[in-house]
């Protein structure tokens, strides 16, 4: 998983590269916390653009960083499911609670540069 | 054409086992030409079968998970066991959204995603001796595409 922080946007991008399973969503989870606390964000993405497989621990994982988020007075998105993980979202109702993001279309010349 | 085939596996309960059992089986059932969807599906159901009885079944002590998988014609039988714990009442269990351990994040969807992603799903499970989930499939055969073979365009 990497890890972006637009200072000026006050916004936090993880982008994850891993397989979304228990195993790894401890993990993920605990860096995700950190990140969290260290940055105090307005905004939270979770990019699963390289995620291919994500299993029900991952709606846990991101219902609880969602709830972590929030208490700390950001928000949280999602951005790029694949249809694999999309299925698993769709599921588990978390999407009327989180909503998607398109990140092509956000304006975070930042990320755009990083990216590159 | 009438196909069988089998395979066992057996491992550790330890969660970093998790990716091998679902791509072991995956790899297995890969020779019935599944759709990625299908295949997928069945990964998410293996992964659920099997982290249940790493973090409820056996509770992150070591013990051994068994997986057996046949494929006969086009239908897959995948039969997920442990010897942890067992599960007190299975049809509250199985309620989407339950969860015996809420403070560990998990969603509680485990079994409705096995019930949903696969054909069949039965939940067989003794207190204190352990739990077999069994799951069967069925892999639709591809529809045949359309126009000549390449013999037949070879042939004129």
């Amino acid at each position: 998983m990497e890890t972006i922080y637009l200072e000026d946007q006050k916004t936090l991008i993880f982008r994850i590269s891993e397989e979304i399973d228990e195993f790894k969503a401890k993990d993920i989870r605990r860096r995700a916390d950190y990140e969290i606390e260290r940055f105090m964000p307005k905004r939270v993405i979770f990019d699963f653009n390289r995620v291919s497989f994500m299993d029900s621990s991952g709606i846990g994982m991101i219902i609880g960083r969602y709830k972590q988020t929030a208490m700390l007075g950001g928000k949280m998105e999602i951005a790029n499911l694949c249809p694999a993980v999309r299925k698993i979202f769709e599921m588990s109702g978390v999407l009327k609670l989180i909503s998607e993001v398109n990140l092509q279309n956000e304006d975070l010349p930042e990320l755009k540069e990083k990216i590159v | 054409m009438n196909m069988e085939n089998e395979m066992k596996l057996e491992f550790i309960s330890k969660s970093n086992n998790e990716a091998f059992a679902r791509i072991a089986v995956a790899a297995f059932v890969s020779s019935l030409d599944p759709t990625i969807e299908e295949i997928s599906d069945i990964k998410t159901a293996v992964s659920e079968a099997v982290t249940n009885s790493i973090v409820h079944g056996y509770e992150d002590k070591i013990g051994i998970i068994h997986i057996t998988c046949k494929i006969i014609n086009r239908k897959v039988f995948i039969e997920i066991s442990d010897n942890g714990k067992g599960i007190e009442n299975v049809e509250l269990a199985k309620q989407p959204l339950y969860t015996s351990k809420p403070n560990l994040e998990r969603s509680g969807m485990g079994f409705t995603i096995m019930e949903s992603f696969m054909d069949k799903l039965v939940v067989e499970s003794v207190l204190g001796v352990g739990t077999k989930v069994t799951m069967e499939k069925e892999i639709k055969e591809l529809p045949k595409t359309e126009g000549l073979t390449l013999e037949e365009a070879l042939r004129g």
